[in-house]
């Protein structure tokens, strides 16, 4: 077996464009999102900039621990999801992409349990169930790409001659009710909570301070790159009309966000799998009987 | 290098106040005050803020919480008391079970007097406390650096 | 040839030795030699037969016919007798059916019966060898120090009946061998029927009512495929005059219909499906050696086994796709009843069947990329399965409970095997890990073929990574300091723990190797066409091994990071000693509990289960009628 490292100059550059960018734009839809948020609730809200400057102070912080091995979960959290947004933005294999997102939110939820907080534990339990949740949609997102496009890999569904929307119609409508989960937003955000929300205190990040929450903002900036990345592969290949329809879909996460209280796991679960199988799984089916 | 000033997260906690001084502090958050404008935020976990704004006076049942939070917030932290009980115990000094104000327990850096304070005079003292904050800050990377880490 | 008669014969000579040794030191010696011995020809048979597609050998055949005969007509009156000796009746009508379909067909046909070849080799066979040979013997030699802990533990409640014990290990050993050797299907069958008699010895050793219940439950479901078995093999040579597995598996897909299905039922009914899993739950009760035998490298391996050299038979047909659901279902229900267990050993039981189902569902689809799929789960499987059922066997006899709620602090406690549980978890469903791999081949296998099958695969492994990680949470969760208990684990434990955990890993490393070398070469031998991974994928995927394994290596380093400050947890502003308690509302003092969630409410046990069983029942009958 001849493990051909065949990566060009392209990718390289294009990993490290991602390592800058990524993190710039998440943390400016962040801070933008902060402001529309504000808006929507009467007030003027912070700067745009307000993300970064939280994070770099969280970096003057001292930085606090209950158990030692604590933050080392943490920053392989960090890892595989920059890992993660790198795979997915230099072309690669949708299903590796989810897989490593997978492992991503593992390593989080194991900081969870590691911190043995009370607090942190019941946040580590809810994310769990939050994956439980929203996994089987994002599988079934790539296995229907995979089936219009013949291809798991990125590029070859970016390049596909129609977006791929026009076979996924349920598949999208499913994906993007999970990703009211994944981005944190209310009503699921459960396992932890953004800004000035609080939910069974902090949830997973109840024991996490200074640098080590600093790294989790920045994840969640990578994440939020990475998930905009996947709504633009629905629309492609036209640039523009991906992005703008992307920053919409984004939109809509954030009236959502604030025209919901929070739900209770029960109903995040068991309308994530309801989502799942009526809107994923029959578009699998109608592609299957239509192909 | 002035973050720390662009970003005060805040926990506030309600030693034995009357309430009074805690709805002003929530009015900070409400349209009208916004204090998110200056990355205020509200943040309700002592590991996660900058600034602890203590309301009401201490008593025998608070004053270890009051220890343990404040034990629990990341350097470089201020305290700011709010209201004129949590600056002396106000009207309640005098009751039996009651301490003082919370500096009978911990540092405050910061006092603001009123009965109930109001959201101005709150705002103002975070502002002061802010710059105090970096000053601590200032101390605490000088430390570090004499100590070698 | 040698090999072959060697790997079969020496199991059972070491077999009959172990019932005349009585000295702990004499049998660790005759154990360990033979173990490294069985290992050691599996690996000659690897380098040997590498580059043979499938080698056949000629066995003078009249005399081996009537011994096996008479040790099948043997075992049938034992087991009658013992049945009727515990008054389980139907377990005595399965077996004088059995035995009278298969005296009647010795007599009637026995004479006419001419085979070209009993025994074979091909790649499959060589990887279930060197799964038997390796992971079995591990198993074996851990057996030694875990029976004599055992023996101690049970003073006076259990009899002693090592050299017993140790026979029927070895037995079950060679009849694996002979499973995955035979070409003649009347030998398989009997091998078949060797294993079913040594699970049901195993399973009863304890000797209650439980134990032999349980071990009855297990002969019965068993005897249930044994019978299928034997019709399919009396059928298939009434119909076609074929009595060779080779010979079987190139006859047309529409002139073995009905052999197929009765073979498939048998290899349902042995590696555990829905509705026969059963057994392999009550198997629990049985010393855990024997849990991590039958589950890891034995016993439920045969059928799958069988399932997958069925598979070409299967691929299209509506018996494939019958068997693909009823894999998948399996795979899904049996995930989900694993989130509402707390019992260890339960938990891994249901993955246990939820990882077979997987298997059959890709003998099922029956295309050369399930196949592939297939394949690296028996391996990746048998090899995690059987690290963490070790672990768990020391765990219980050190802290006296295998309920995962008791493995709190286990990091501290215990923190070489909790981090090789970690491995073997690991393994289990983490990327980049064996098992991940394969379900990701098995995702696209199934795309391929049935997409419709994907919502089965996607939700079960869902389940399967939540009750696996919050199991991973449990073990580092540290309330308090502990004191460390992991002393007195003897060698003979601690080799095959490490060993396993090696391998879980050097698996993830050479799994490339191996399906180049084996798993490509074996499908293109019977599809002509192989599935492999993209050399691109491979990279990426080592880079995130390379990312995983920097893990441990970085974690003792936090221990001495200066920066860090430690501080108790936050308990709302209440705590009393440290992070382990706080005051109550009501000025107790309040001890800090860790509990997982295990949403029993909403994934019963028996509700789920019973769900499960009416839908794969319901299959089952479809397969039936599919006969008509």
């Amino acid at each position: 077996m001849n493990i051909n490292i065949n990566i060009d100059p392209g990718t390289i550059i294009l990993a490290l464009f991602y390592l800058v960018a990524a993190p710039l734009f998440g943390g400016l839809l962040t801070g933008l999102d902060r402001i529309i948020t504000a808006r929507m609730q009467g007030r003027y809200g912070p700067p745009l900039f307000q993300p970064f400057y939280d994070v770099l102070k969280l970096y003057e912080k001292e930085s606090i621990v209950v158990r030692r091995s604590q933050n080392i979960y943490i920053l392989f959290f960090l890892i595989f999801t920059i890992f993660t947004g790198g795979l997915f933005f230099t072309g690669g294999d949708l299903l590796l992409v989810i897989f490593s997102l997978t492992l991503a939110g593992i390593f989080l939820v194991l900081a969870g349990f590691k911190a043995s907080s009370p607090y942190g534990h019941i946040g580590a339990e809810r994310e769990l169930i939050q994956i439980l949740a929203y996994e089987p949609m994002v599988l079934l997102t790539a296995a229907g790409m995979y089936m219009v496009t013949k291809s798991f890999f990125v590029k070859d569904i970016l390049n596909f001659n129609v977006p791929v929307i026009y076979y996924l119609p349920g598949i999208f409508i499913g994906f993007v009710y999970i990703l009211t989960i994944k981005l944190r937003k209310s009503p699921y955000d459960l396992s932890t909570s953004h800004h000035g929300h609080q939910e069974i205190v902090k949830g997973i990040t109840t024991e996490f301070s200074g640098p080590a929450l600093g790294m989790i903002e920045i994840a969640h900036w990578y994440e939020v790159a990475f998930i905009m990345g996947f709504i633009y592969l629905f629309f492609a290949p036209d640039p523009l009309i991906a992005v703008s329809l992307a920053l919409l879909v984004y939109f809509l996460e954030i009236v959502i966000d604030n025209a919901f209280a929070r739900a209770k796991w029960q109903v995040a679960l068991a309308s994530s799998w309801l989502f799942t199988l009526v809107f994923g799984f029959s578009n699998i089916v109608y592609l299957f009987i239509w192909k | 290098m002035a973050y720390l000033k662009k970003s005060p997260w805040i926990i506030h906690y309600d030693a034995t106040s009357c309430n009074g001084c805690d709805i002003e502090v929530l009015a900070c958050l409400t349209p009208m005050y916004d204090v998110e404008r200056f990355g205020v935020i509200n943040s309700g976990n002592p590991k996660h803020a900058d600034i602890l704004l203590i309301t009401g006076g201490v008593n025998e049942q608070s004053k270890s919480v009051v220890k343990n939070i404040y034990d629990q917030m990341p350097e470089p932290k201020v305290v700011v008391a709010i209201g004129i009980c949590a600056t002396s115990g106000g009207i309640f000094k005098e009751c039996y079970n009651v301490i003082g104000g919370p500096d009978k327990i911990i540092p405050v850096d910061i006092y603001v007097p009123g009965c109930a304070a109001r959201p101005e005079s709150i705002i103002d003292g975070v502002v002061k406390a802010l710059g105090i904050l970096e000053d601590k800050r200032t101390k605490m990377v000088a430390l570090q650096k004499k100590e070698g880490i | 040839m040698s090999l072959i008669v060697f790997l079969l014969l020496f199991p059972l000579g070491i077999a009959f030795l172990q019932l005349f040794i009585r000295t702990e030191k004499a049998r660790n010696v005759t154990v360990l030699s033979s173990c490294a011995l069985l290992a050691v020809a599996s690996l000659t048979l690897l380098f040997r037969k590498l580059n043979i597609d499938i080698h056949f050998y000629q066995v003078e055949n009249t005399l081996i016919d009537q011994g096996i005969f008479a040790v099948e007509v043997l075992l049938s009156l034992f087991l009658i007798y013992i049945s009727a000796k515990h008054k389980k009746y139907w377990v005595t009508l399965l077996v004088v059916l059995q035995s009278a379909l298969m005296i009647w067909f010795e007599l009637a046909h026995g004479h006419s019966i001419h085979t070209a070849n009993n025994f074979f080799v091909d790649r499959l066979s060589i990887i279930m060898s060197l799964i038997i040979g390796i992971i079995g013997s591990l198993v074996v030699v851990y057996a030694l120090g875990y029976m004599k802990d055992f023996q101690v533990h049970n003073t006076g409640k259990i009899a002693d009946k090592r050299p017993f014990f140790f026979f029927i290990l070895f037995a079950f050993m060679s009849a694996m061998y002979g499973v995955v050797f035979s070409n003649n299907l009347l030998w398989l069958y009997f091998f078949w029927e060797v294993t079913t008699v040594c699970s049901f010895l195993l399973i009863g050793y304890k000797n209650d009512q439980e134990s032999i219940n349980n071990a009855f439950l297990a002969l019965f479901m068993n005897l249930i495929g044994g019978l299928c078995f034997a019709a399919g093999i009396v059928y298939l040579y009434l119909t076609s005059g074929v009595i060779e597995l080779d010979k079987m598996l190139a006859l047309t897909q529409g002139a073995v219909v009905i052999p197929v299905i009765l073979l498939a039922v048998a290899g349902l009914t042995k590696s555990a499906q829905l509705p026969f899993s059963k057994w392999l739950l009550g198997a629990m009760v049985a010393p855990t050696p024997v849990s991590a035998l039958l589950h890891s490298s034995t016993m439920v391996k045969a059928g799958v086994y069988l399932l997958l050299k069925l598979a070409p038979l299967m691929t299209g047909t509506n018996t494939g796709l019958l068997v693909a659901l009823i894999g998948g279902f399996t795979f899904l229900i049996t995930s989900f009843i694993a989130i509402s267990q707390s019992d260890a050993k339960k938990v891994l039981a249901y993955s246990t069947i939820a990882n077979l189902g997987l298997i059959v569902l890709c003998a099922g689809i029956g295309t050369y990329e399930a196949l592939w799929a297939g394949i690296l789960l028996i391996i990746f499987h048998a090899i995690a399965k059987g690290l963490l059922f070790i672990c768990v066997g020391t765990v219980e006899h050190k802290i006296s409970s295998r309920s995962i709620e008791a493995m709190d602090e286990l990091v501290m406690r215990m923190p070489k095997l909790s981090s090789m549980m970690f491995v073997g978890m690991a393994g289990m469903f983490l990327a980049p890990f064996g098992m991940l791999i394969s379900k990701w081949a098995v995702l696209k296998a199934i795309l391929d073929a049935d997409p419709i099958l994907s919502v089965l695969v996607i939700f079960g492994s869902s389940a399967s990574l939540f009750f696996w990680v919050k199991w991973m949470g449990k073990l580092i969760t540290v309330v308090q300091d502990r004191e460390d208990i992991e002393q007195g684990i003897s060698k003979t434990e601690w080799f095959p723990l490490y060993a396993l955990s090696g391998l879980t890993i050097a698996a993830c490393l050479f799994f490339p190797a191996a399906s180049r070398y084996l798993i490509e070469p074996y499908s293109m031998h019977i599809y002509g066409m192989a599935s492999t991974m993209n050399s691109g994928n491979l990279t990426i995927m080592m880079m995130m091994l390379g990312l995983v394994i920097l893990f441990p290596f970085v974690l003792p380093g936090a221990k001495y990071d200066k920066h860090v400050k430690l501080v108790d947890a936050y308990l709302g502003g209440a705590n009393l000693e440290g992070s382990a308690s706080f005051r109550g509302s009501l000025g107790g003092r309040k001890q800090v509990v860790f509990a997982n969630y295990y949403l029993e409410k909403y994934f019963v046990e028996t509700k789920t289960y019973r769900i499960g069983f009416v839908i794969c029942t319901a299959l089952l009958f479809a397969m039936f009628l599919g006969m008509i």
